[in-house]
């Protein structure tokens, strides 16, 4: 959790290897199950079971939905299913978030409310079915009974042993799930660390108390 | 054709002989003798090669000034001309087939071997026995002109004279081979007619000649090439297409052109669209060095409509000057052109288009669309849409667009776990879906692999 600015995205952009954004310490080490990730391409991270739910996934004009969920199940299974069962599978999906079945054939994002977005990032997750999931900001733009339903997909994966690094904003989601641990981020550094009452207390006090240590 | 066969192939033993090198009255002459032509074709020919002579080089375009008129066969063999085995392909050419999944029949197509060549007789028989119950006419332009001569000599010229252009003027004195399609009124022809039947032989011409006829209310839609590159010796292509879209007729003309890079591709397409009628073209322009190619409809009935969907692709070495043309000579005529062009390496992509309507052809609407994606900093597009309206009441639009391949994309892609080059393949491959999903599905699936092969060490 952590304030606007406070370099929650950077966080989550950097571990899945945005080629945009440097790691400039040559002392700082990001390690995956023991591995070192510095270096490795964004594809590299994917191979070892990284995902990241962006907060504004880019549109892909031309790329349709079921395509991509096709490739997503390729790469990262290895052995694609037979097409049907396939399908049958990503329908479930869609209909288990509230999307018509017509937005698999839709092209990716393009022309997507911000609702429908979230819901494609998780659709996308679950499709990959991650070793380790960053998920960056997935409750703004979405109604109550959507956050319901992202919250639970978020949780099923929790259930299978996914690691999640989970990035808010605000409490709100976290109503709807379980999790071990709050870190709160101020300025590119951890503020605090706690559990649950962590949380309750950024809700009621915001992020002040964090925000004047540092 | 002594022995044209019944399938319209034009057989390969029947072309006994390769004229020299070079283009005078009596190379001419030689052909249309070599042929046992009418009179007036070979008059035909005759005065356009004296047009051919007469006329400058194309001013606006390609880079032409290497073509050298005197270096060419302008009567071969077909067989000769290409590989005739599978070891004699250039490896980058074969390697290309093996990733494109061209299965093993239809490369020795590709290559002219024989025993291919028998088998795609077979299946071509079973479609002109089918053809010939409606009465429909599908045999190459030699056959064409020997057993349809009055039907050929009513249209031959009329849609593309012989002095249109300098190349046109060059085919009209030399060609050979090429489609000639008629189609009787009221009848659809449901499967897409494919030249690829027929690659070994009359239609991989240097210089072919092809004519369409749908008579009123009929339908066919006819593909030619393939997506497959095509090598060939000749380093000069130049065909020109002629249709005729008669009252409420509609024909789609479908091409995908991937000729080797060493061919200069220079066609002239054309449609006649008549009352209520629908003429569309489908061009996509991956190979050759140079293509200069126009698809255009001459929209000369009322309610007439006409579409271009095109894509050009240029890598090293290669420059596309394509576009098309839409002439509105009618009231109440529509047209549309979508282009979409992507260079990359250095290659170049043109966009040249004009729209004309004239004065009278009210409530004549037209909209043009150019997109462009260059890959990287070293390739270029322009593009150069050329407007003349004459009639106040009548609506014209054009939109062009140029576009990269975002990092952000990429980046999501790669996110994903797919590499760098096949992300950078899908989002060009999304790029030029709203015209693939216009082609047959199998060369859909090969244009999407071609796409992907090319993007392979193309991210810098």
């Amino acid at each position: 959790m952590g304030p606007n600015g406070s370099g929650k995205s950077t966080l989550g952009q950097t571990l899945s290897g945005n080629p945009l954004y440097r790691v400039s310490n040559p002392k700082s080490k990001i390690l995956l199950d023991g591995k070192s990730l510095i270096g490795l391409e964004p594809e590299g991270r994917a191979n070892l079971g990284l995902f990241l739910a962006f907060q504004n996934p880019v549109s892909i004009p031309g790329v349709s939905v079921i395509n991509l969920l096709r490739i997503i199940k390729k790469i990262n299974k290895k052995d694609l299913p037979k097409i049907l069962h396939f399908n049958k599978e990503v329908e479930s999906l869609c209909q288990e978030f509230g999307l018509s079945i017509e937005v698999l054939k839709r092209s990716v994002n393009d022309g997507f409310s911000g609702g429908e977005k979230k819901k494609l990032e998780m659709i996308q997750m679950l499709t990959f079915s991650p070793k380790y999931a960053v998920i960056d900001e997935i409750d703004t733009g979405l109604d109550v009974d959507s956050l319901k339903i992202v919250a639970q997909a978020v949780g099923r994966l929790r259930k299978k042993r996914t690691g999640i690094l989970l990035i808010t904003h605000y409490q709100r989601v976290l109503k709807y799930l379980n999790f071990d641990f709050v870190h709160v981020l101020i300025d590119g550094k951890i503020a605090k660390s706690g559990k649950k009452e962590l949380a309750n207390k950024i809700e009621s006090k915001g992020y002040s108390d964090y925000l004047k240590k540092s | 054709m002594i022995n044209s066969s019944k399938y319209g192939f034009s057989m390969p033993e029947n072309y006994s002989l390769k004229l020299k090198k070079g283009l005078n009255e009596k190379t001419v002459k030689q052909i249309s003798l070599l042929k046992k032509e009418p009179l007036w074709m070979k008059n035909f020919r005759l005065r356009a090669f004296s047009f051919f002579e007469k006329r400058k080089m194309p001013s606006f375009g390609a880079d032409l000034s290497d073509i050298d008129f005197n270096n060419i066969h302008y009567y071969v063999k077909p067989v000769d001309k290409k590989a005739s085995s599978w070891e004699e392909l250039p490896s980058e050419i074969k390697t290309t087939y093996d990733r494109i999944g061209i299965p093993e029949i239809e490369r020795k197509i590709l290559v002219g071997g024989v025993s291919a060549q028998y088998e795609s007789e077979v299946v071509y028989k079973s479609i002109q026995d089918k053809l010939s119950k409606k009465g429909v006419l599908f045999m190459d332009m030699d056959s064409g002109l020997q057993e349809c001569p009055d039907l050929v000599k009513q249209y031959f010229g009329t849609v593309i004279s012989l002095n249109d252009n300098k190349f046109a003027a060059l085919n009209s004195a030399v060609w050979s081979g090429g489609s000639f399609i008629y189609v009787p009124k009221g009848v659809k022809v449901e499967l897409p007619l494919q030249a690829y039947f027929r690659i070994n032989t009359a239609n991989m011409g240097q210089f072919e000649r092809t004519l369409i006829i749908a008579d009123e209310g009929s339908y066919v839609h006819y593909v030619e090439g393939c997506t497959a590159p095509i090598y060939t010796t000749d380093s000069l292509h130049a065909a020109v297409v002629e249709i005729i879209v008669k009252k409420g007729a509609r024909v789609r003309y479908t091409t995908v052109q991937n000729w080797s890079k060493n061919v200069y591709n220079l066609v002239t397409k054309r449609m006649r669209v008549e009352e209520e009628g629908i003429g569309e073209w489908i061009d996509c322009n991956l190979g050759s060095k140079v293509t200069m190619k126009y698809p255009s409809c001459y929209l000369v009935g009322r309610k007439a409509r006409g579409e271009i969907l095109s894509i050009a692709y240029a890598s090293s070495n290669q420059h596309q000057d394509a576009g098309g043309k839409m002439l509105h000579f009618a009231p109440e005529t529509g047209s549309k052109i979508i282009s979409k062009s992507i260079s990359k390496s250095g290659g170049r992509t043109s966009y040249r288009g004009l729209v004309q309507i004239i004065k009278g052809a009210k409530k004549a609407k037209s909209k043009v669309v150019c997109d462009a994606l260059i890959i990287d900093r070293k390739s270029r597009s322009d593009t150069y849409p050329s407007m003349k309206i004459f009639e106040n009441q009548s609506k014209v639009e054009h939109e062009a667009y140029v576009s990269k391949i975002s990092k952000e994309q990429i980046f999501y892609l790669t996110s994903r776990g797919l590499s760098k080059e096949d992300a950078e393949g899908m989002i060009v491959n999304g790029f030029i879906e709203p015209i693939v999903k216009e082609l047959p599905l199998e060369y859909a699936v090969e244009m999407n692999r071609l796409i992907n092969l090319q993007m392979e060490g193309s991210v810098g």
